[in-house]
């Protein structure tokens, strides 16, 4: 069971706390409807699924309930970074992905 | 009875305490504080069970969890009897009952040894290559013969009475392992003022020091020392000391799972005591004082009950007082037997023999041994053995070659050397590294924060070992400065020698790697012949290191075996990974306390025990009870389904709504947000007015529905489906908060605020009337699909005006803890217009015969709008709502989709099954072109004839054709209908 | 090859076992195939097997970054059915029923194909209407599957508990009897050495760690940890590492990999007779020829290639087991392993050509792949040989999510795989 760091209640709470909510920064489209069938696709179903750096989303969805991405790696599993949803990418010095 | 093996002089076991216990029926005497196995041992019983697959005679190897032989059924009564428990670990307790396995008739004759005597044809993954001739007899002969001979114990076949608890917990340091270091790190580590836990397997902490007798600490007894800290450790309140605790799993980030052995030692445990305790503890840092598995020694028939390990000999010796045989031998390539000997010999025990495949050996332990008299035999090999249900004898030759000799003994002490365990750390993620020189794997670099100590991390010697231990507990409590405490003196045996693989490459007779699983040397050579070259292929295809003991004492020479034959180094072969759990964890201890209802709690509505005494019968819908059916007079379902449609449309009845999922949308651009949300139009929907929503996901498919009250400009009362209020509620959230942030809306789950009560049917204005205030109930203050705030029996509440019936209906909102009183008090009125309660099913028929749709059930996941027949709650002018884009893709805009209509059967008692696929053609030939099927199917008192919806292909296009529902006893004609069957015009919600 | 019989035991057996040859062969690898099959599960050495088989393409490299039959063939819980909803997923797997059914004598290597029958239990009203579509359209399909009442659930699997008390009771039952498991391993190293015989090379300890294209754009062949090999048509067959594998050729693919854990619990005496599965308790359970328990629990939540998962998802497979079989607390858990899988949007597989002239993908079972074992392979070995996809697999293809003509069975079925 993983420990997450929750960027919003600022502590560490077991992932029983928590739902998985797909890629993160795959924004929805302003122009739905000029959306080609082809971006349509990118966006909705293709996902990068990364051996190694994945941005995720998570939800507090027991605790704040808040929405927030997070840097995992797929490889150890292991939390790189969490920060609020919107916030950019933040760089991973080292980590390499 | 006596206990002829049992040593008055020797042991820690108080004599003055005996225990009565039964094998195989048979009546013997232990002591308190004897395993099972020591037991055994001391009224001289070796033989405890058979092997996997040749059925061999089998002793007792080690006095551990490592045990690969002495399982065994331990019945405690008729719903507890629990197979596969190792000897080695059982505590013995007054009136034990423990019977020997896979075997038949008995453990002294057992007819399956006949596959020992054909075992020539049994060598490794024989099956593969036979049993497929002719084809048929795989399944109806071979296979259930193998299964017959499969497997150990049996199965228990009651419910098991007995309770299993769960626990979480945090600490700072958490040490595994209570031996030498383990206590030495627990020790520093609590002395940092840490939060400690410290989980011991055995009953009492100690470790080694069982049975070490030269181990001496800070002037203490290595044994009285161990139990001097532990009692230091037990003082501390930072500290919690487990006993009976394995170290089962290391997870992601420092969580390590231990299940906790309560009861099963006990003669008469408490009832409502758990049996055993999972705990779950996520440490800051771990130290693994897991220590070392001594290996056997590969040779022929070294699988002979009375062959031992060398240090399970001296522990029930030292520990336990039991001599293992009146005349024993050694056969070792390890220091550690020669002591095991001596402690034998100075107990009194005959010493035949001590034979060392190594040529150079030397040291106190061997002048020690020429001083007694023993013979002394370096560079000699075992390479036979006699003695059916126990070693009789050895037969024993130089490893160069030469004169061979029988030498009698009724035990060997083995010992090939210590192979780390290094268990825990491997499933860390850490990784292994291999030292060429001692031909050990020994812990490398860290994946998490985890230290290793002791004979696990490759210590040579006690001093060695309680120096790690001190150093990485007080690393682990955070001390900077080194140690906190510290010992004057550590000495003990050292950890010398060890070998892996057979002394000789004989090619002789059964030389056993792994003993449950019957896998030899020469099975081992054979799966590299074969061109198995992985470890893992090895592993998988002779089923090596596979049985319950996961291979504890024997993966390493099978390793080695496999690696001498392909030619290469060790590492290069590989190692198999380690899973958890190190040793078996019982289902129980993992399910905890998530059986009966506790397995998933159960939602009830408020009105749920009015339900309940008045006869409801229930269904599951995902966790709520909702009432199905009230039967009156012992009627059955479809009976008391017909009354209760009926009453409705005739009179009223009244419904529990509650379960059904409700959301308040809050905020000054609630509007906007719902525009997003769902198809519908929602800017222009009148304060006071409902509308019925539909749900789309970013794909089109349709994900939800239900009806939506405006309460003001800036609030919307949401319903959801009952099933589906969780994920609408996430779905929306997910929405408002990283897609559209900038909107300001609330949303707050309401679904177990409001007990809602349905009151459907011509009278259920008459029947509400009387109880409502603050509210105009006339057609023309409160149209059909209509929201009003007021209060009800004196409770404020929010009133729909709403039908899923069809009929003139109302939705009773109030705050859950009045449900059941203005249920009640609804009920009372009700009762004065002859109405009905009605349940869920009637509940769908009505709906069905309106063609309501219920999603789930009409829809799939795979239905549009369009196909549901609810184009028309798309917004025409919108620019965009969740699913807009979806919608349009090519397939979703296709001709020949599978569109919602009625079925009415040309024979109208006919009732269609739900699923039923629907065809053109009846007496096509499999595979048919199937068109769609049913997905709702009612007989519907009310219009006096069988109803149905489907999914057909085209269907909307099909209204009045013939179409076909092949059954297998013959297909049923049906008519394709709109799919609203009662009250066309749709008059009675209004009227 | 030569041939596996009682006979060759017998024969064998008189001189020690010492004469049996290697299964397969080691070879190096060549500088150039005609086809490389990239992944050396049973799904890869059964495409290769296959095209050499019944296309006579035998110049094929199966190349396996670890050893042959190490991911999901050798990590999953063996369970074989083919009562789809769907005619493209009935087709499929019911295709691959029927190679099932004879192909220990095709291999000359006893696969233990073991049709011990296959219960679905419905525990609510839903799962009933479902599982009786299922039924419906499984028999005008020819794919045999039936209704059983919870008695006679019962009476097919004593173990189940039954009582109207349960948290969830059983309403009811599907059962097709012609599914079952067969063993894992076997299937992969039976593919193997069949294939070996006919020429192909499988190569081990070879990971691919690129995709060659022409000018044109085509495949050229593979960069691997043992060299550059060439080849005109590269099929990838890598379970939970296709997105990886598709990403060197600049191929997007929609897939998401997630940890799936499964385990054993001790050998005992035969106890369970048939495979149960149960999507509302969530449970799989069955007992294997050695007498262990095989349950299957479900899927981590994230995405990850730790073939790890949570003990949490192990306890909640767990409870649900002990809530169907109360009896079996006592019973112990004796190892647990994790695989990763590979799971599209609609739950279904992706065997079909891709926009890259020359490369194949057969991806995306998600946690169902082994029971298509022989006809997934089948098929693929099809596909590659000619071009161009066989009937069966016509409809799987990669552009299926643009237009939305998803075969989408989790969500028809809500049924687990």
């Amino acid at each position: 069971m993983l420990l997450i760091h929750c960027p919003y209640c600022q502590e560490e709470r077991p992932e029983l706390e928590f739902r998985h909510a797909g890629e993160a920064h795959i924004a929805r489209p302003t122009d739905m409807a000029a959306l080609s069938d082809a971006d349509f696709e990118r966006f909705f179903f293709i996902r990068s699924n990364p051996k190694g750096i994945v941005f995720e989303r998570w939800r507090h969805i027991h605790g704040c309930a808040r929405f927030f991405n997070a840097a995992r790696d797929t490889v150890s599993d292991r939390f790189l970074a969490t920060y609020r949803a919107g916030d950019p990418k933040p760089a991973l010095d080292g980590e390499g992905a | 009875m006596t206990q002829p093996f049992r040593i008055a002089t020797a042991g820690r076991l108080g004599h003055a305490d005996p225990v009565r216990f039964s094998f195989d029926g048979r009546i013997l005497m232990g002591l308190s504080g004897d395993t099972l196995a020591s037991a055994l041992i001391a009224n001289g019983i070796h033989l405890v069970g058979r092997s996997f697959k040749y059925h061999r005679p089998r002793g007792i190897v080690s006095a551990g969890a490592e045990e690969p032989n002495a399982l065994v059924g331990i019945h405690r009564d008729a719903a507890r009897r629990t197979p596969n428990v190792r000897a080695t670990v059982q505590e013995v307790y007054e009136g034990l009952e423990a019977v020997s396995q896979n075997r038949w008739p008995s453990l002294a004759f057992d007819v399956g040894a006949l596959n020992d005597v054909a075992s020539p044809f049994f060598s490794a993954g024989f099956y593969y290559k036979t049993f497929m001739w002719p084809k048929a007899a795989w399944e109806r002969l071979y296979e259930p013969f193998i299964r017959r001979a499969a497997g150990l114990g049996v199965a228990p076949d009651r419910p098991d009475p007995d309770l299993y608890a769960n626990r979480f917990a945090h600490c700072d340091v958490l040490v595994i392992g209570g031996g030498a270091a383990g206590l030495a790190a627990a020790l520093a580590a609590a002395e940092t003022g840490a939060q400690v836990i410290l989980a011991d397997e055995q009953a009492q902490t100690g470790g080694a020091l069982r049975y070490e007798t030269g181990a001496v600490i800070d002037g203490q007894a290595g044994w009285d020392w161990a139990q001097t800290v532990t009692a230091d450790l037990a003082a501390r309140d930072n500290v919690r000391l487990l006993t009976r605790t394995t170290g089962f799993g290391y997870y992601a980030q420092n969580m390590v799972g231990l299940v906790e052995r309560l009861t099963d030692h006990l003669a008469a445990p408490d009832p409502a005591r758990p049996r055993e305790r999972l705990w779950q503890v996520r440490a800051k840092r771990a130290v693994l004082a897991t220590g070392a598995i001594e290996r056997h020694m590969v040779f022929p028939g070294n699988d002979r009950p009375g062959i031992m390990l060398a240090s399970a000999a001296r522990t029930y010796l030292n520990h336990f007082g039991v001599a293992v045989g009146r005349n024993i031998a050694v056969y070792a390539a390890d220091d550690g037997a020669w002591l095991a000997a001596l402690d034998l010999h100075r107990a009194g025990v005959g010493v035949a023999a001590i034979v060392d495949a190594r040529a150079d050996v030397a040291g106190p332990h061997v002048e020690e041994a020429k001083r007694l008299g023993v013979a002394c035999l370096p560079a000699h090999a075992v390479t036979g053995t006699t003695g059916r249900l126990r070693v009789s004898s050895i037969r024993v030759s130089p490893v160069a070659g030469g004169a061979a000799r029988d030498i009698a003994c009724d035990a060997l002490l083995t010992s090939a050397g210590w192979t780390p365990a290094v268990h825990l750390f491997s499933q860390s993620r850490g990784k292994l590294v291999f030292e060429a020189e001692t031909q050990r794997f020994l812990p490398g670099s860290n994946a998490q924060d985890v230290a290793c100590a002791g004979a696990c991390a490759g210590a040579s010697g006690l001093a060695e070992t309680v120096e790690q231990g001190l150093e990485a507990g007080a690393r682990a409590g955070g001390a900077t400065g080194g140690r906190t405490v510290a010992v004057r003196e550590a000495r003990g045996e050292s950890w010398t020698g060890g070998m892996l693989g057979p002394a000789d490459n004989g090619t002789g007779a059964k030389a056993f790697v792994d003993f449950q699983n019957d896998v030899t040397a020469k099975d081992i050579r054979q799966a590299v012949r074969e061109g198995m070259r992985s470890i893992e292929h090895v592993k998988r295809f002779t089923t090596t290191g596979m049985a319950t003991d996961q291979g504890k004492t024997s993966n390493m020479h099978g390793l080695a075996i496999a690696a001498a034959m392909l030619g290469k180094p060790i590492p290069e072969v590989g190692l198999t990974t380690f899973r958890a759990p190190y040793t078996p964890v019982t289902f129980g201890a993992l399910a905890g306390h998530s059986r009966g209802a506790l397995f998933e709690p159960v939602r009830r509505t408020p009105i749920h025990s009015w339900a309940e005494e008045n006869g409801a019968e229930f269904e599951d819908v995902g966790q709520w009870k909702r009432a199905w059916y009230f039967p009156r007079n012992g009627e059955e379902l479809h009976a008391a389904v017909a009354r209760e449609c009926r009453t409705v449309r005739a009179s009223a009845g009244i419904f529990d709504a509650s379960t059904l999922g409700k959301i308040e949308v809050v905020g000054p651009d609630a509007a906007r947000f719902m525009e997003l949300m769902y198809t519908n139009p929602w800017t222009k929907l009148g304060v006071g007015r409902c509308r019925y929503g539909v749900m789309l996901r970013e794909d089109g498919f349709i994900y939800d529905d239900g009806v939506v009250g405006r309460l003001a400009e800036d609030r919307f009362h949401v319903t959801t489906t009952t099933g589906g209020a969780p994920r609408v509620l996430n779905h929306m959230e997910d929405y408002l908060q990283t897609e559209f942030p900038d909107l300001r809306v609330f949303l707050t789950s309401t679904s177990e605020q409001w007990a809602v009560i349905a009151v459907q049917g011509p009278r259920s204005r008459d029947i509400i009337a009387p109880l409502v205030e603050r509210i105009d109930l006339s057609d023309e203050a409160m149209p059909h699909m209509s929201v009003r705030e007021g209060s009800i029996c004196g409770v404020p509440t929010r009133l729909f005006r709403m039908s899923f019936t069809g009929e003139r209906g109302f939705e009773i909102n109030v705050p859950a803890d009045f449900g059941r009183a203005v249920w009640e008090a609804v009920w009372a009125e009700g009762r004065k217009h002859d109405a009905c309660a009605y349940g869920t099913e009637a509940m769908h028929v009505l709906r069905a015969e309106k063609g309501f749709i219920i999603v789930g059930q009409e829809t799939d996941g795979t239905v549009t709008p369009h196909d549901a027949g609810l184009g028309w709650a798309i917004g025409r002018n919108k620019a965009d709502f969740v699913g807009m884009r979806g919608l349009r893709r090519a397939d979703l805009v296709a001709p020949g989709r599978k569109q919602l209509v009625g079925l009415k059967t040309k024979d109208p008692d006919v009732v269609l099954d739900e699923g039923a696929q629907i065809v053109a053609d009846p007496n096509q030939p499999v595979p048919m072109t199937m068109l769609g099927h049913v997905t709702s199917s009612y007989w519907s008192e009310n219009c006096g004839r069988s109803i149905a919806l489907a999914l057909v292909a085209g269907g909307h296009d099909r209204m009045g054709e013939t179409l076909h529902v092949p059954m297998p006893g013959g297909a049923i004609a049906v008519e394709v209908t709109s799919t609203v069957f009662f009250d066309e015009k749709g008059e009675r919600a209004n009227g | 090859m030569r041939r596996y019989s009682v006979f060759a035991i017998a024969r064998e057996a008189m001189r020690g076992h010492r004469g049996w040859p290697e299964q397969w062969a080691s070879p190096e690898p060549k500088k150039r195939y005609d086809v490389i099959i990239v992944g050396a599960g049973g799904h890869g050495l059964g495409t290769a097997y296959y095209l050499a088989k019944e296309h006579g393409i035998t110049n094929v490299a199966v190349l396996e970054k670890g050893w042959l039959g190490g991911g999901n063939t050798g990590r999953n819980t063996t369970i074989i059915r083919s009562n789809y909803l769907y005619d493209e997923s009935a087709g499929i797997y019911d295709h691959a029923v029927r190679l099932w059914d004879g192909l220990s004598q095709d291999l000359n290597y006893n696969v233990m194909y073991s049709p011990r029958g296959v219960m679905m239990l419905a525990h609510n009203v839903h799962d009933v209407q479902v599982f009786k579509r299922h039924i419906h359209a499984n028999r005008l399909n020819g794919v045999d599957n039936e209704w059983l009442t919870p008695e006679e659930a019962k009476a097919y699997c004593p173990p189940l508990n039954i009582s109207r008390n349960a948290r969830y009771p059983v309403m009811g039952a599907a059962l097709q009897r012609r599914g079952g498991t067969a063993r894992h391993d076997a299937v992969a190293w039976g593919y193997a050495r069949a294939a070996s015989a006919r020429g192909v090379d499988i190569i081990q300890n070879c990971e691919v760690t690129g995709i060659n294209r022409g000018p044109d754009g085509a495949v050229t062949g593979v960069e691997t940890t043992r060299g550059t090999i060439g080849a005109a048509k590269v099929g990838v067959v890598a379970a939970g590492h296709s997105s990886v594998l598709m990403q060197m050729a600049g191929v997007q693919v929609p897939l998401e990999s997630y940890p799936l854990q499964a385990l054993v619990s001790e050998p005992v005496k035969p106890v369970f007779p048939c495979v149960v599965m149960s999507n509302t308790v969530h449970a799989y359970i069955s007992q294997s020829d050695k007498g262990e328990l095989v349950i299957g629990a479900g899927t981590d939540q994230y995405t990850s290639y730790s073939q790890t998962g949570g003990l949490h998802i192990i306890q909640h497979t767990l409870d649900a087991i002990v809530e169907m079989f109360p009896m079996f607390t006592r019973m112990k858990m004796l190892r647990s392993w994790g695989g990763i899988v590979d799971v599209t949007p609609d739950r279904s597989p992706i065997l079909a050509k891709t926009p890259v002239k020359g490369l194949y993908v057969n991806c995306g079972w998600g946690t169902g792949g082994f029971k298509a074992t022989p006809s997934s392979a089948h098929v693929f070995a099809h596909t590659i040989a000619r071009d161009e996809p066989h009937r069966i697999n016509a409809p799987f293809t990669l552009e299926r999510f643009r237009g939305g003509r998803l075969i989408d069975e989790a969500a028809a079925a809500a049924v687990a795989h």
